[in-house]
C-alpha cells in the first residue's frame, strides 16, 4: 500500500514548527544582550563573535521559515487561516532580521556608546528583549489554543498574555523616550554622524519591539476569525 | 440446470475461494482505516486493536451484515429475469468477486483511495445490465445506494462535528475540563453501547428470535439497548477510576490528562467501528458468495431464499485471517502517520463514521466505511478541531468513484463472458 485515503487526509501540522521559529527569533533578539556588554567595553573582537552567532540563528529561522511556507499547500484545511498564519510567520522572522541589522551596523563603523548613556542603552536593550519573551509566551499558547477547540476561557488566557505583552511594549516606549531625551542632552558633544547612528540604533531597537508586539497580536487576529 | 448440476462442486468451491479471498482482502487493508485511529491516537495498542477487532468486527458481520448481504444478493439484481438461466448468476457473482479482488489490487499498488464497496456494486450492476438486460437492474436502489455514498460522508461528518461541539461546550472549554470529562465521558460511551445492541436486537438477532418462538417489541428493544448502554457505561466509569492525573488544573497542559479520559472512551469507539466494518464491509464481500452458493444449491434463483450462516461465518474467518497476516501491517503503519488525532478528536469521528455505518448497515446499503470516516475526521476539522487536513484527499476519493464503477463493470463483464465460455 503506497497510500492511504485516511492516511494522506492528516496533513503536518505547522504549529510546532511555528513555535520553534519564534524560539530561534528570540534566542537571536537574546543575543544582543550580551552584544551590548561587548560593545561597552568596546571589545570588538568578542562583539563580533557574537554577531556571527545572531547571524547563525538569523540563518536558521530563515531556513525553518522556508520550510514551513513549503509545507502550507492550497489544499491544507487548517482552523487558522493560512494567510493570517503566514503573515504571523514573516511578522516573527522580522525580530531576527532587526536583530541582525542592530548588530551589523553598530559592528561596521566600531559604534562605540557614549558612558553618559551606556546604562540606559542597556536596560532599553533588555526591555526589548522582554517585550519580544513575552511575544514568544503569546505564541506558546497557539497548541493549547487548537487543544481546546478554540474554548473560550484559553481565549481569555491569551487575551490576558497579550495584555502585558502590552506593558512591556508601553515600558519599552518609555524608555526608548527617556533614552533619547539623554541623548539629546549630551548630542553636540558628539561627532554628528556618531549621534545620528545612535537616534538610528535607538530606533532600530524600539522597531524590533514593535515587530515582537505585532507578532503576539496577530494570535487576536487568529482568534478573531 | 445442466451445467449447475454438472460443474457444481467446483463453482461452489470457487465462489468460496474467491468470496473468502475478498473477505481476506478486506481485513488486511480496510481493518485498519477503521482500527488506526484508535492505535494512532494511543487509546489502544496495536495488539489490543487486533483482538478488538477479530471480536467486533466477526460479531457485527455475524449480527448486522444480513441485510447488506441480501441487498448484494438479490437487491440490485431483479433475480425473477433469471429464473431461465440461474448459471448466469453464478458466473455473474463470480465475476463480481473476481473484478473486485482485482481492482482493488491494482489501485492498492497505484496507492488510490478506492473502496471495496463501490467495486463490488459497480461489478453487479455492470455484469447485469451488460450481461442480462438493463432492465434486470434496480435503478431505483442502485440510485438510493449510488446517493448514500455522497449522504454517509455528510452525514458521519455532522454526526462528529456535533460530537466534537459537545465536547468543547461540555467539557474542554470549562474550568475544570478533567472533572467534567470524567463526569460526561460515560455518557458518550452508553451512547456507544445503546446504539450496538439496538441495531443488534433489530436486524441481527431477529432472525434468531423467529426461531426461537419468541419476538421484543420495540419499547422493550430500546429498554434493553438502554441496560446495555448502561452496563458499558459503568464498566468504562470504572475503568476511569483507574486514570492518575499529572497536573494541576489551570496549568499549561491540563488537556493532557483530559486526553487520557477520552482514551479510554476510544476503546468503546473503536469497538463500534469494528462491529459497523464488519457489518457493511463483510456483508459486501460475502453477498455474492452466498447469491452463488444458494443458488448452486437449490439450482433455481429464488427470491426468498435464505442465506446459509455459515457463509457470514466464512466471511468473518477471512476476515480476521486478513488482519492477522497483514492488515496489522497496515495497522501500524496507520498508527504511526496518525497520531493529529488525538483522543477527544478520535472519538467523535469514530463514532460519528460508526453511527453511520451501523445505521446504513440496518437498512442494508453498502457504503465505504473509509469515506465515511475520512467525511467524520472533516467533520471534526470543520469544529476546528484538527491542526491540519490535507483536502486533496476529497479530489482522489471523487475521482475514485468515477473510475472505480466503470471499471469494476468493464471487468466484471469481461470474467463473465469467460466464465460463460468455459462453462456453458
Amino acid at each position: 500500500m503506497a497510500t492511504n485515503a485516511l492516511m494522506s487526509l492528516f496533513g503536518r501540522s505547522p504549529i510546532q514548527p511555528l513555535q520553534n521559529h519564534m524560539q530561534t527569533a528570540v534566542t537571536c533578539a537574546q543575543q544582543l544582550n550580551e552584544y551590548f556588554k561587548a560593545v561597552a567595553q568596546e571589545d570588538w573582537l568578542q562583539a563580533e563573535i557574537i554577531y556571527n552567532e545572531i547571524c547563525a540563528l538569523e540563518a536558521d529561522a530563515d531556513k525553518q521559515k522556508q520550510g514551513i511556507r513549503l509545507h502550507l499547500p492550497k489544499s491544507l484545511f487548517m482552523p487558522i487561516n493560512r494567510s493570517d498564519l503566514i503573515q504571523l510567520l514573516s511578522k516573527q522572522d522580522k525580530i531576527c532580521n532587526s536583530a541582525k541589522d542592530i548588530a551589523g551596523l553598530m559592528l561596521g563603523r566600531k559604534q562605540v556608546i557614549p558612558k553618559a548613556i551606556a546604562a540606559d542603552m542597556k536596560a532599553y536593550v533588555k526591555s526589548a528583549i522582554a517585550v519580544t519573551i513575552e511575544a514568544k509566551v503569546v505564541i506558546d499558547e497557539l497548541d493549547e489554543l487548537i487543544g481546546s477547540g478554540f474554548g473560550g476561557r484559553e481565549i481569555d488566557r491569551i487575551n490576558r498574555c497579550i495584555t502585558k505583552l502590552e506593558k512591556a511594549e508601553t515600558k519599552n516606549d518609555q524608555r526608548q523616550i527617556s533614552l533619547r531625551a539623554k541623548l539629546h542632552e549630551i548630542e553636540t558633544s558628539l561627532p554628528p554622524i556618531n549621534a545620528m547612528f545612535l537616534y538610528k540604533t535607538i530606533e532600530a531597537i524600539g522597531n524590533l519591539a514593535d515587530y515582537a508586539q505585532s507578532a503576539g497580536e496577530q494570535i487576536q487576529v487568529i482568534i478573531a476569525r | 440446470m445442466d451445467i449447475l448440476s454438472e460443474y457444481g462442486q467446483i463453482l461452489l468451491i470457487l465462489a468460496v475461494i474467491l468470496g473468502v479471498f475478498m473477505a481476506w482482502g478486506v481485513g488486511a487493508n480496510d481493518v485498519a482505516n477503521a482500527m488506526g485511529t484508535s492505535v494512532g491516537s494511543g487509546a489502544i495498542t496495536l495488539k489490543q486493536a487486533i483482538i478488538i477487532a477479530m471480536i467486533f468486527e466477526f460479531s457485527g458481520a455475524y449480527f448486522a451484515g444480513g441485510e447488506v448481504t441480501s441487498t448484494i444478493r438479490k437487491g440490485i439484481i431483479d433475480p425473477l429475469t433469471l429464473q431461465g438461466t440461474p448459471e448466469y448468476l453464478v458466473y455473474g457473482m463470480l465475476s463480481a468477486l473476481l473484478a473486485a479482488g482485482t481492482w482493488l489490487l491494482i489501485a492498492s499498488i497505484l496507492g488510490w483511495p478506492v473502496s471495496t464497496t463501490h467495486s463490488i456494486v459497480g461489478a453487479v450492476v455492470g455484469f447485469a445490465a451488460v450481461a442480462i438486460s438493463v432492465d434486470a437492474v434496480h435503478w431505483g436502489k442502485v440510485g438510493a445506494i449510488a446517493a448514500s455514498w455522497l449522504a454517509s460522508p455528510l452525514l458521519a461528518g455532522a454526526i462528529s462535528y456535533g460530537l466534537f461541539r459537545s465536547v468543547q461546550r461540555s467539557i474542554l472549554d470549562t474550568d475544570a475540563p478533567y472533572e467534567n470529562a470524567k463526569r460526561y465521558v460515560p455518557i458518550y460511551m452508553f451512547l456507544v453501547g445503546f446504539m450496538i445492541t439496538m441495531v443488534t436486537l433489530v436486524k441481527g438477532l431477529s432472525h434468531v428470535f423467529k426461531d426461537a418462538g419468541f419476538s421484543l417489541s420495540y419499547s422493550e428493544m430500546c429498554l434493553i439497548a438502554a441496560l446495555s448502554g448502561l452496563l458499558v457505561a459503568i464498566v468504562g466509569s470504572l475503568m476511569l477510576t483507574r486514570i492518575k492525573r499529572n497536573t494541576e488544573t489551570g496549568t499549561g497542559d491540563s488537556y493532557a490528562d483530559v486526553e487520557k479520559v477520552f482514551a479510554v472512551l476510544m476503546v468503546f469507539t473503536a469497538c463500534s467501528m469494528a462491529f459497523a466494518h464488519g457489518s457493511n464491509d463483510v456483508a459486501n464481500a460475502v453477498g455474492p458468495m452466498a447469491a452463488a452458493i444458494s443458488t448452486i444449491k437449490s439450482g433455481t434463483v429464488t427470491a426468498t431464499s435464505s442465506m446459509p450462516s455459515w457463509v457470514l461465518l466464512a466471511g468473518g474467518i477471512g476476515i480476521v485471517a486478513g488482519l492477522s497476516t497483514y492488515g496489522y501491517k497496515v495497522m501500524a503503519t496507520i498508527g504511526k502517520k496518525i497520531t493529529e488525532l488525538t483522543p477527544s478528536r478520535g472519538f467523535a469521528a469514530e463514532l460519528g463514521a460508526s453511527s453511520t455505518v451501523v445505521l446504513a448497515s440496518a437498512i442494508g446499503i453498502p457504503i465505504s466505511t473509509t469515506h465515511t470516516l475520512v467525511g467524520a475526521v472533516l467533520g471534526v476539522g470543520l469544529a476546528r478541531g484538527i491542526a491540519a487536513l490535507n483536502l486533496r484527499v476529497i479530489a482522489g476519493i471523487i475521482a475514485s468513484w468515477a473510475i472505480t464503477l466503470p471499471i469494476g463493470a468493464i471487468l466484471c463483464i469481461s470474467f463473465f463472458y469467460l466464465f460463460k465460455s468455459i462453462f456453458s
